[in-house]
C-alpha cells in the first residue's frame, strides 16, 4: 500500500477502505515541538481538505486538513496522551485519525512520496 | 534570499546564527534566529537548568548625560531615578500624557552617565521622544556600535566567573564595568527569563569573539526568540506591544511596583493625574495571569468571558510553558474578575476552554539577590 501526500503536508495510507491519516516529518520538523493536539471524534464526517484536527506546537496552532473525505472511525488516543509522538514519529505511531473512506478516487489528486518529496525542495 | 529578507538589519552575531543552523525570521526589522537545531521546548528546559546564550543587540542601547540626567529621565518615567545608587539598574516605563505606555525599559546609574536598554521595535521612537522632551536638559546618544548578549540560566554566574571572576558577587540588578578575555564589556545581572544571569554589552566587533567563548563551555547553548519569549512568559514579565502599549497604564498592567512612593506622592511624570486617580480608584480593568485548564494553549488575542459568558477581555500572551508543563498566559480582564482563583472561560477556535486567573509567575524566579 503506498503512502500519498497532500500540499498541506498531510500523509494518508490506505488499507482496503480504511485511511491512516498524519502530518509529514517535512511539517512536523516545521512545527516545532508539539505540545498538544486535538483530533477528530468517532464518527464525524470530514470533507476533503476541510479541517480535521488541531496541532499546536510551542510557537503556533496549525489546522491539520482531511487529506480525503469520509467517516472517522478512530482517533489516536496515544498522541493525545503524549502529543510529542507527532515530532518522534510523525508518518508512523504519530498518526492523528483513521477514516473509512468514501470516495478512493479522491485519492489519486494527491502526490506519491517522490513527487512529495520533490514539491518540499521546491517549495522551501 | 528574499527581497523582505535583504531590507532587514542584522545584528553582529548573524553569521553565527546562520552557522550554528538557527531558523531565522525578521523581528523588529531584524533578521534574528527563533529557534536552534535544538528546538524551542529544549532550549527553554536548557536555559532553566543550566545556562543559554541569547543575542539581544536587536535592543536600543542609549546613554544619557548632562548637569542632572537622573532628574532630567524622571520628568519622562514614573520610576525612582534619582534615588538609583551608582551601579544599580532598575526598570521603569515611559509613559504618554495619558498613562499609558510608551516603551519599557531599564535604567542603570553608571556613575558619569545613565544607560538605557530600550526594546528593538520601539528605539527609535524612543530617541526621538528623549530628544525632544529632553533638549537642553540631557544628551541622548544611540549607542549603534554596541552588541548585547544575556547569559541566563542557574548555571550563568559560573560560567561568567571563568572570565569575569568579579562577576560572581554582583547583586541583581546591579552592573560592572569589566574585562572579558581582554575587552572591554559592561555587565549586568538581569535578564528576561526568571533566571539568574547577565547581559553583556560590548563592542560590535567583540561579540561573536564573546558568544564564542561562551558557547565553548559545556553548559552554554545559543537560545533563540522563541524560547525568550516561552521563558518570559512563564516567569510572568511583559511583552511590550503585547501586554502593555500606549492604550494600558501601569496600574492596569499591574505595575504598581514601578511607581514609588516618592513619584506616587510628588507627580512629575507624564499621565501623573489618570495614574493618581487610578491608585485611588482603582482602574477598570487588570492585567492578570490566566491558568487554562488541561494542555491547550490559548495564544493572543484569545476572549475572555466571564462564568455568564459576558466579553471581559482578551489574552495578551499565551503559549504553552515547558517548565510550568501547562498552558501559560496572561490578560486583562475587568476588575470584578482579578481575583486570583477566579473561574474564566476562553474561547478557543469557537469552543470554551475553562481557565482560571492565576498568580504569577508560573514558575519560581532564581535571581540572585547575593
Amino acid at each position: 500500500m503506498t503512502k500519498k501526500f497532500t500540499k498541506d503536508h498531510e500523509w494518508v495510507l490506505v488499507e482496503g477502505d480504511i485511511a491512516t491519516v498524519g502530518v509529514s516529518d517535512f511539517a512536523q520538523s516545521q512545527l516545532g515541538d508539539v505540545v498538544f493536539v486535538e483530533l477528530p471524534e468517532a464518527g464525524r464526517e470530514l470533507e476533503q481538505g476541510k479541517e480535521a484536527a488541531v496541532v499546536e506546537s510551542v510557537k503556533a496552532a496549525s489546522d491539520v486538513y482531511a487529506p480525503v473525505s469520509g467517516t472517522v472511525i478512530e482517533a489516536n488516543q496515544a498522541l493525545v496522551d503524549d502529543p510529542s509522538m507527532v515530532n518522534s514519529a510523525a508518518e508512523t505511531d504519530g498518526w492523528f485519525f483513521k477514516i473509512q473512506l468514501k470516495d478512493a478516487s479522491e485519492l489519486d489528486a494527491l502526490m506519491d512520496e517522490a513527487a512529495y518529496k520533490a514539491f518540499v525542495e521546491e517549495s522551501h | 534570499m528574499t527581497e523582505a529578507a535583504t531590507a532587514l538589519k542584522t545584528t553582529p552575531l548573524h553569521a553565527l546564527h546562520v552557522e550554528l543552523g538557527a531558523r531565522m525570521v525578521p523581528f523588529a526589522g531584524y533578521d534574528m534566529p527563533v529557534q536552534y537545531p535544538l528546538g524551542i521546548l529544549k532550549e527553554h528546559q536548557h536555559t532553566r537548568e543550566k545556562a543559554g546564550l541569547f543575542d539581544v543587540s536587536h535592543m536600543g542601547q542609549v546613554r544619557l548625560t548632562g548637569a542632572d540626567p537622573a532628574a532630567a529621565l524622571e520628568t519622562l518615567v514614573p520610576g525612582d531615578i534619582k534615588g538609583l545608587a551608582q551601579g544599580r539598574m532598575r526598570y521603569t516605563l515611559f509613559l504618554n500624557e495619558q498613562g499609558g505606555i510608551l516603551d519599557d525599559l531599564m535604567v542603570t546609574n553608571a556613575g558619569d552617565h545613565l544607560f538605557l536598554v530600550v526594546n528593538a521595535a520601539c528605539k527609535e521612537q524612543d530617541v526621538a521622544h528623549l530628544r525632544e522632551k529632553l533638549a537642553g536638559k540631557a544628551e541622548v546618544e544611540l549607542l549603534d556600535d554596541l552588541a548585547l548578549m544575556a547569559l541566563q540560566g542557574p548555571m550563568a554566574a559560573e560560567v561568567m566567573a571563568r572570565f569575569v571572576p568579579e562577576a560572581a558577587t554582583m547583586k541583581f540588578m546591579s552592573y560592572l564595568s569589566a574585562t572579558f578575555k581582554g575587552v572591554p564589556v559592561i555587565l549586568t545581572r538581569s535578564g528576561y527569563t526568571g533566571e539568574d544571569g547577565y547581559e553583556i554589552s560590548c563592542d560590535k566587533a567583540d561579540a561573536e569573539m564573546i558568544a564564542r567563548a561562551l558557547l565553548a563551555e559545556s553548559e552554554v547553548e545559543a537560545i533563540g526568540l522563541g524560547a525568550r519569549d516561552s521563558l518570559r512568559l512563564e516567569a510572568g514579565l511583559c511583552l511590550y506591544g503585547h501586554d502593555i502599549d500606549t492604550t494600558t497604564t501601569p496600574v492596569e498592567g499591574a505595575l504598581e511596583w514601578t511607581l514609588p512612593k516618592r513619584r506616587r506622592a510628588e507627580g512629575g511624570f507624564p499621565g501623573y493625574d489618570i495614574i493618581h486617580r487610578q491608585l485611588t480608584e482603582g482602574a477598570t480593568r487588570r492585567r492578570v495571569g490566566i491558568q487554562p485548564e488541561g494542555r491547550q494553549p490559548a495564544r493572543e488575542h484569545t476572549e475572555i468571558r466571564d462564568a455568564n459568558g459576558t466579553l471581559i477581555g482578551e489574552i495578551t500572551s499565551g503559549g504553552f510553558g515547558p517548565t510550568a508543563g501547562a498552558p501559560v498566559a496572561m490578560g486583562y480582564v475587568d476588575i470584578a474578575n482579578s481575583a486570583v482563583g477566579t473561574p474564566l472561560t476562553l474561547v478557543v477556535r469557537g469552543k470554551p476552554l475553562p481557565a482560571r486567573v492565576a498568580a504569577t509567575p508560573f514558575v519560581p524566579q532564581r535571581y540572585y539577590r547575593g
